[in-house]
């Protein structure tokens, strides 16, 4: 078995909203192995980020962290469990940003602008580590010689306005690598970039995931980026995990109709100039989140009465090693087991 | 569907911004070229695909076309009813009438829609605009376009905030063919979806073009997307088409060494099948580009002509394929060029 480096255990973060409650992530599970790449997978509305930001704690209000735990085991100490931290405590602040950092999407909001290169990252150095601001000054001007910034002497005192979209990602990578994190949350770090970029900064993030052994939870909803990236995958929908396994498994042999789904539907798998396979109607509402199996009306192998009462249906282990979360894994794939044993610490 | 006569020529388009001195006296000091020297025909009924990187002119270059920017220089052929329009040089009155005849699908269905509109006063507004129908029929119309869109009758009081995503992508596209155009210019139009959404607003595409015979123009960033609907495409860089071709053609064999580059980014979805991680460099800044062909600098075929001569799009023998590069632009042709230029 790998070693563990962040367990997530049934985490549900609500958003009270003037709508109701609404369970952005409603019982996910799911462990990032030390070293290795994890994607969270699933269209807009499905948790991926929201479970990110419950792992920095950087829910606020109307939004809570109302259960579970989030059990980071640091390379050296004792584990810590984040969710149940203090939102001011002084471990949460080493923790967030020291040992767990985070990439976000959009390069330009994610900066400053009013900022250069140099304060923006020296602050995270100076935050952490004992350290004059001229040091820091050297290691950013490293840091960004790492990251692939040509001319650092010079970029270090531009502010971000003066650099393209893929130079700022290449900023706000070096500013969340800075201080050597165990963890590194990417969430969507190339979505805004065109596909040459995007391949440069994958690189990047795989180069540094296999030299520093740095673990990397990445969210995205690309599953061509996934294919390239992760080693184990878990798909989302509606605020749970409805299928997780090896990369291999679930592109290859998805268990779950809706990961079925998803795949099929891709332009780049189905035949040219045919219709695509697409999924009927769309994701809905959180605040309607239908009985059940919260896929089953888009779902083409639901059965009604089986299907649409109940509890959502749980994650199942099956011979190989995959989960998926459906009741008819055994009808849809015949062959496929489940085992009983549940894994530990899994 | 696609028949040889073409609906657009589109011949040597160029469309320049300024660069002007910063201080006082503002004087031009250069040009940022977003779209140079394009050239190529769009067939009646197909679809031909634009891509490219940001900042290649895709949509510079589909917007100057629609004449939603006047070009600097170069001819918009537009073949109607027996009739030929250069839609370049067409005054503002002229083009009115013309503009039922284009129209566009944008890529943002939340700042394409006035949220202040409802979904029928949306969709009616280019009908009222060219006073093409009023009263019974315009509503009429309206509930049509809806129901071929995929959406009911009843959303026409509603306003588009109360619609997701890919509900209000079908509205855009219901205010762009209520008009019953001939070419349609989708701008990024299923970019911002969802996976499984974005799978309904292309077949839904595809059943339209069916049903009206239309002419699309898809500029996209997403080859995967533009592999499964066009039956063309026109690669930019830095604001000139490098490779023109069949999308077989281009996706089995491309032939620009730009092409190539590209295709071997797009992450593929079989974990077997590696990417190349390794290609380098940034996009070409159309305001200082390089001497010669502009992709040079992060060529690894360059040879001695590359940094000198700009390559043109070059008809390649025995086949539908034109690629602007040098590899394939016999040398008495280089030689010609260059001599004529001097």
């Amino acid at each position: 078995m790998n070693e563990t480096v962040l367990q997530i255990e049934d985490l549900k973060t609500y958003f009270y909203t003037e709508e109701g409650e609404i369970p952005a992530v409603n019982g996910v599970t799911v462990a990032l192995a030390r070293g290795k790449v994890l994607a969270l997978v699933g269209e807009s509305g499905c948790g991926k980020s929201v479970t990110s930001y419950s792992i920095l704690r950087l829910i606020r209000k109307p939004g809570k962290i109302v259960g579970g735990k989030i059990l980071f085991y640091p390379k050296d100490g004792e584990p810590v469990d984040i969710a149940a931290l203090d939102e001011s405590s002084d471990q949460l602040y080493k923790v967030r940003g020291g040992h767990i950092s985070m990439i976000f999407q959009e390069p330009m909001t994610a900066l400053s602008p009013v900022h250069t290169v140099n304060n923006q990252i020296s602050e995270a150095i100076l935050l952490h580590q004992n350290v004059t601001p001229q040091q820091a000054r050297e290691t950013a001007i490293e840091m960004l010689r790492k990251v692939g910034i040509p001319g650092a002497e010079r970029r270090i005192d531009q502010y971000p306005h003066e650099m393209s979209g893929g130079m700022r990602q290449r900023v706000v990578i070096a500013m969340a690598l800075v201080c050597n994190p165990e963890i590194l949350i990417a969430d969507e770090p190339t979505t805004a970039l065109d596909v040459t970029i995007q391949a440069q900064i994958l690189k990047l993030i795989k180069d540094l995931q296999t030299e520093r052994g740095t673990s990397v939870l990445f969210i995205t909803h690309d599953l061509g980026v996934v294919a390239q990236i992760a080693d184990d995958v878990a798909v989302m929908y509606l605020g749970r995990v409805v299928e997780k396994a090896p990369v291999r498994h679930v592109l290859k042999a998805p268990l779950h109709p809706y990961t079925m789904s998803l795949l099929q539907s891709l332009p780049s798998v189905a035949q040219r100039g045919e219709r695509l396979p697409a999924i009927k109607g769309s994701v809905p509402s959180l605040t309607k989140i239908p009985p059940g199996c919260p896929f089953h009306p888009r779902c083409p192998h639901a059965v009604l009465s089986r299907c649409d009462v109940g509890n959502p249906p749980a994650l199942r282990t099956f011979a190989g090693g995959g989960q998926a979360a459906c009741i008819r894994v055994e009808e849809i794939h015949p062959g496929v087991k489940e085992i009983n044993a549940t894994l530990p610490g899994d | 569907m696609t028949t040889d006569a073409p609906l657009l020529q589109v011949r040597n388009l160029c469309k320049h911004f300024p660069i002007m001195s910063k201080g006082f006296a503002r004087k031009r000091i250069g040009s940022v070229k977003a779209v140079d020297e394009v050239s190529f025909d769009l067939r009646r009924g197909e679809t031909l695909g634009l891509v490219g990187e940001s900042g290649s002119g895709k949509t510079t270059c589909a917007r100057t076309i629609l004449r939603a920017l006047a070009p600097t220089s170069g001819q918009a052929l537009f073949h109607d009813d027996g009739q030929t329009i250069d839609l370049a040089t067409l005054s503002d009155s002229d083009l009115k009438p013309l503009r039922q005849k284009m129209q566009m699908i944008f890529q943002d269905p939340f700042s394409s829609l006035n949220p202040r509109m409802t979904v029928g006063d949306i969709v009616a507004e280019p009908l009222v605009i060219h006073k093409l129908a009023s009263g019974k029929e315009l509503e009429e119309r309206v509930v049509e376009m809806l129901v071929k869109v995929g959406l009911k009758p009843e959303h026409r009081q509603r306003y588009p905030h109360a619609f997701s995503g890919g509900q209000r992508q079908r509205i855009g596209i219901a205010r762009a063919l209520i008009m019953r155009p001939a070419l349609v210019v989708a701008d990024e139009a299923v970019s911002a979806l969802d996976v499984s959404v974005q799978a309904q607003v292309i077949n839904l595409l595809a059943d339209l073009q069916d049903e009206f015979n239309l002419t699309y123009i898809f500029v996209a960033h997403d080859l995967s997307v533009v592999q499964h609907i066009c039956d063309r495409v026109a690669v930019m860089y830095a604001g000139k088409i490098v490779e023109l071709a069949a999308t077989e053609e281009l996706f089995e064999n491309p032939r620009h060494p730009y092409t190539q580059t590209l295709l071997s980014a797009m992450p593929n979805i079989d974990p077997d099948v590696k990417m190349d991680f390794g290609v380098g460099g940034e996009v070409a800044d159309a305001g200082k580009l390089p001497p010669g062909c502009s992709f040079h600098p992060r060529c690894s075929h360059r040879f001695a002509p590359c940094d000198n001569i700009v390559p043109w799009l070059e008809p390649l023998p025995d086949t539908d394929c034109h690629a602007a590069c040098h590899l394939y632009i016999p040398e008495e042709k280089r030689d010609n060029a260059l001599a004529h230029a001097k």
